[in-house]
């Protein structure tokens, strides 16, 4: 009888496969890893052999260099790929650009590692696809009953009210550098927002390369340069901890605005000082995760970081066997 | 109630006075009566239920889902009516979206366990967690949003190009939803009328003076001066067998000082200082607090903290309306008044004579002994001044005492907010205790804000963050050693005795009068300075 511990097992690098000899996005360097998606906490630099998709191993190589692992192999989203006697197919998370979920099947037994998902509509990367398993490993950001996300075109349309109550005043958008920055974009324009957006420096690379990857963001400018009466009316997207810092000041009277899942508690809003606060996530909310494993239904579900407890208990009210593995090294979404 | 909803959550979050003012004003604009004019009663404090107490709605989500699932959400989010508006488990089947005026009438026709089903209801039709905290922070009393009744009401002003003033002398002649009042900010209709008794009549407030020009250009001789008492300013009215106390921004108060509603024995409308007055003489302005925003006042305190009016003004008298009369002619009425006022709550604020400007200079440095001692300053009225609603240039002057000074040393640093969050605004400062032989330490006497240029604050934040020893959370501490710091001129208006501060001292506005960068800390001020400042101690 083969137990899934068999097959997948917490390690402190992270979740190891003994019989493909692996790890499942590894907090520190080993010798042959499978990544699920190109966020800083999950992607490291170092490791012996990677594989990813093609879209995550660009990522890495635009931050890390192009030297970042020894080798590399990249999987298109559903091709089925060996690692020993262990079958590794990706599937699409809808995370993020290239994100994937790793689908992990040997004798039988079909194990499906997460990363980090959501189940709402992205426009820069395919949505999440349910795949039938044994056991489910899923991530708990937001696993609690407070975090539910509201529909993104909501809280565009209220940054866009902002926008237009004060037309003396620039609005600036905290948002994580890969993937939030571009789909706050991206929903900016799918709004009808066709003026040039301004960015701060250190999401012009990935910005360019989600371009190359055929996700049109419309007009960009650096924020940098021009007067600061140049800048009222404007949107300015820049990563969050740019929010408080002294290179605001270059902008007239700025909003600060906050996309992040976190935004959903006033006293987080309050505490950054963040005056609109922007509910949109690039993870589950607690209605997606939990109607994630109702919908998959695995015979046992493990919980890999975040709010663990509050799952875990939903989990057993269902009467299905819940575990936390209570792995480290993954931060809370964007958190900074 | 979404747009209501998003009100109150971008108010609760924004420091800006002009932004707040915007949003309210556009709110009031894009709302449709009757709508409007509940979401401005309740603005204004004129709307408050307690329908339900925290205890039901605690209870109404528990029936919902699991007890161990909601424990551990309110424990993290802290709030219960946030907490409870983000996990609601709506029932399917909802009605639809309610407005805010059915959400407001609904309550006021309902009985308690009815409001508690139709709150229900309402949060099962709201798809949105903002709506239901909204919802919630209606029913229960109290909006909290920062947003003062003075504000919501320039903002309403400003939806048509009324001076607040106007809408304040109107304020309680209305009853919510106010539809008259939105009619004729429109330009729809003419202005209601005002006609209400005892109604608040919008106060005149003083200029500060300036001493390098204003000495120059005014004629001692049209002006008449009394002290300026360090209470706070009211409003007596009683006409009509109707009483009422007012604050000087039109809030009835007449609920927290019952012993003074009699005070009027004539029907009449004064303008005055109040007071906790003991024995013909005036208490400091802490006794006063020990009155203020009290809602249930009990006799104790009112025979511990006896308050009084101190007059200076009579705006009506029987059926006269006074206000246009010059200042000499309301004042001979005055003292007339309140001479028949026999109530033993209201004595009058005495003219003082001068024949100069240097005269009342020397009276404002060198106060004679009793209450003028504990006066905030001076105040100047022109002989021949109308009553004018509003802060008009020229008639009325205040001459303030100078403020106390003390060189305190820069200890904790704070992120401001709005404008300011990129910058350390908000300082924490303290004065030597101990001496050389035990060793000096610094204990925290104060926080100022304010007082400061723009550019200074850019060189104190440039300080701040080369300077930190220590981050909490928004805060840092900040190096302060006998030789490496930085010095801060303070002035203050007063200076209490406080159990709440390890110093035993609470200043009265504090501010940033100089930065020292000259100074080394270690020459700053010491504790026993500002308790020799504090005169004898309290009963």
């Amino acid at each position: 009888m083969i137990r899934p511990q068999d097959l997948l097992c917490p390690r402190p690098e992270g979740l190891y496969c003994p019989p493909g000899d692996f790890y499942v996005d590894p907090v520190r360097p080993v010798g042959r890893a499978v990544i699920t998606h190109g966020h800083a906490d999950h992607a490291r630099a170092g490791h012996g052999a990677v594989l990813a998709t093609p879209e995550t191993l660009a990522i890495m190589a635009e931050r890390y260099g192009a030297d970042f692992a020894i080798a590399t192999e990249a999987a298109a989203y559903g091709r089925a790929m060996a690692r020993d006697d262990v079958t590794v197919t990706l599937v699409p998370a809808g995370h993020v650009l290239g994100s994937a979920q790793a689908v992990v099947q040997w004798k039988g037994l079909t194990m499906v590692v997460s990363g980090d998902y959501k189940r709402r509509r992205d426009p820069t990367c395919p949505a999440f696809e349910p795949v039938p398993c044994d056991v489910f490993i899923t991530e708990a950001t937001f696993g609690l009953p407070v975090f539910r996300h509201p529909g993104d075109g909501e809280e565009v349309a209220r940054l866009l009210r902002s926008v237009t109550q004060f037309p003396e005043r620039s609005h600036m958008i905290g948002a994580y550098a890969l993937g939030k920055a571009q789909r706050i974009i991206r929903l900016l324009r799918e709004a009808g927002w066709d003026r040039t957006i301004y960015v701060h420096g250190a999401l012009e690379r990935l910005n360019g390369l989600y371009g190359r990857h055929g996700i049109d963001l419309g007009p960009l400018a650096p924020a940098t340069g021009g007067a600061k009466a140049d800048f009222a009316g404007q949107i300015i997207v820049a990563p969050p901890s740019a929010l408080q810092d002294r290179w605001s000041r270059r902008f007239p009277d700025p909003v600060a605005a906050f996309a992040s899942g976190w935004m959903q508690i006033r006293a987080r809003a309050r505490q950054r000082g963040v005056e609109l606060p922007l509910v949109i996530s690039d993870h589950a909310d607690w209605d997606e995760l939990t109607a994630t494993v109702a919908e998959i239904r695995p015979a046992e579900l493990w919980i890999t970081h975040g709010r663990e407890e509050a799952l875990a208990r939903w989990a057993e009210l269902k009467g299905i066997p819940a575990r936390a593995l209570a792995l480290v090294g993954y931060e809370d979404e964007n958190d900074d | 109630m979404r747009a209501f909803a998003d009100l109150l959550d971008r108010l609760s979050l924004t420091s800006s006075r002009n932004a707040k003012l915007t949003m309210v004003r556009d709110y009031l604009r894009a709302t449709p009566d009757p709508d409007r004019g509940w979401a401005l009663a309740a603005l204004t404090g004129e709307l408050t239920f307690d329908a339900v107490k925290p205890a039901f709605i605690r209870k109404a989500v528990e029936a919902r889902m699991d007890a161990q699932l909601f424990a551990w959400s309110y424990d993290y989010v802290g709030d219960l009516a946030e907490a409870v508006s983000l996990v609601w488990p709506a029932r399917p089947g909802a009605n639809r979206e309610p407005l805010l005026s059915e959400v407001v009438e609904g309550l006021r026709t309902a009985t308690r366990a009815e409001a508690q089903g139709r709150i229900e209801a309402w949060l099962d039709a709201l798809p949105q967690a903002r709506e239901r905290w909204a919802l919630l922070k209606l029913v229960t009393g109290g909006l909290r949003v920062g947003l003062s009744a003075r504000l919501a009401k320039q903002a309403t002003a400003d939806v048509g190009a009324a001076a607040v003033a106007e809408v304040e002398e109107l304020w309680h002649a209305l009853t919510p939803p106010y539809a008259e009042l939105f009619a004729w900010l429109e330009g729809r209709a003419e202005k209601p009328s005002s006609a209400n008794p005892a109604r608040f009549r919008p106060a005149m407030l003083a200029q500060a003076l300036d001493e390098a020009v204003d000495f120059e250009r005014l004629d001692p001789d049209h002006y008449a001066a009394e002290w300026k008492w360090d209470g706070i300013r009211v409003q007596a009215a009683f006409e009509d067998g109707v009483r009422r106390l007012y604050t000087r921004t039109g809030d009835d108060i007449s609920r927290t000082f019952p012993d003074l509603l009699d005070a009027l024995v004539d029907p009449g409308v004064l303008d005055g200082e109040l007071l906790v007055i003991r024995e013909g003489r005036v208490a400091s302005f802490g006794d006063l607090q020990q009155r203020l925003n009290r809602k249930i006042v009990d006799g104790k305190l009112m025979a511990a903290f006896p308050a009084a009016i101190r007059a200076y003004d009579l705006l009506q008298e029987g059926a006269d309306d006074l206000r246009g009369l010059p200042f000499s002619a309301r004042r001979q009425r005055l003292e007339a008044f309140v001479a028949r006022q026999t109530g033993g709550r209201i004595d009058l604020s005495p003219l003082q004579a001068f024949a100069s400007w240097e005269d009342l200079a020397a009276l404002r440095a060198a106060p004679p002994e009793g209450d003028p001692r504990i006066a905030e300053g001076l105040m100047l009225k022109r002989l021949d001044s109308a009553y004018e609603a509003g802060r008009p240039r020229g008639p009325w002057f205040k001459w303030k005492r100078d403020p106390f000074l003390v060189d305190a040393v820069l200890m904790y640093a704070q992120r401001g907010h709005g404008k300011r969050s990129s910058f350390y605004s908000d300082y924490t400062f303290g004065v030597w205790t101990g001496d050389a032989a035990a060793g000096r330490a610094l204990t925290p006497v104060g926080k100022a804000y304010f007082g400061f240029t723009d550019d200074e604050l850019k060189q104190i934040d440039k300080f701040v963050r080369d300077n930190t020893i220590e981050r909490f959370g928004p805060v840092r501490s900040v190096r302060a050693e006998a030789h490496a710091g930085l010095v801060f001129e303070v002035a203050f208006e007063g200076l209490q005795r406080s159990s709440r501060h390890k110093s035993g001292v609470a200043m009265r506005f504090p501010r940033i009068h100089r930065i020292r960068w000259d100074k080394p800390p270690g020459e700053a001020d010491e504790l026993a300075t500002l308790e020799a400042m504090l005169g004898p101690p309290l009963p």
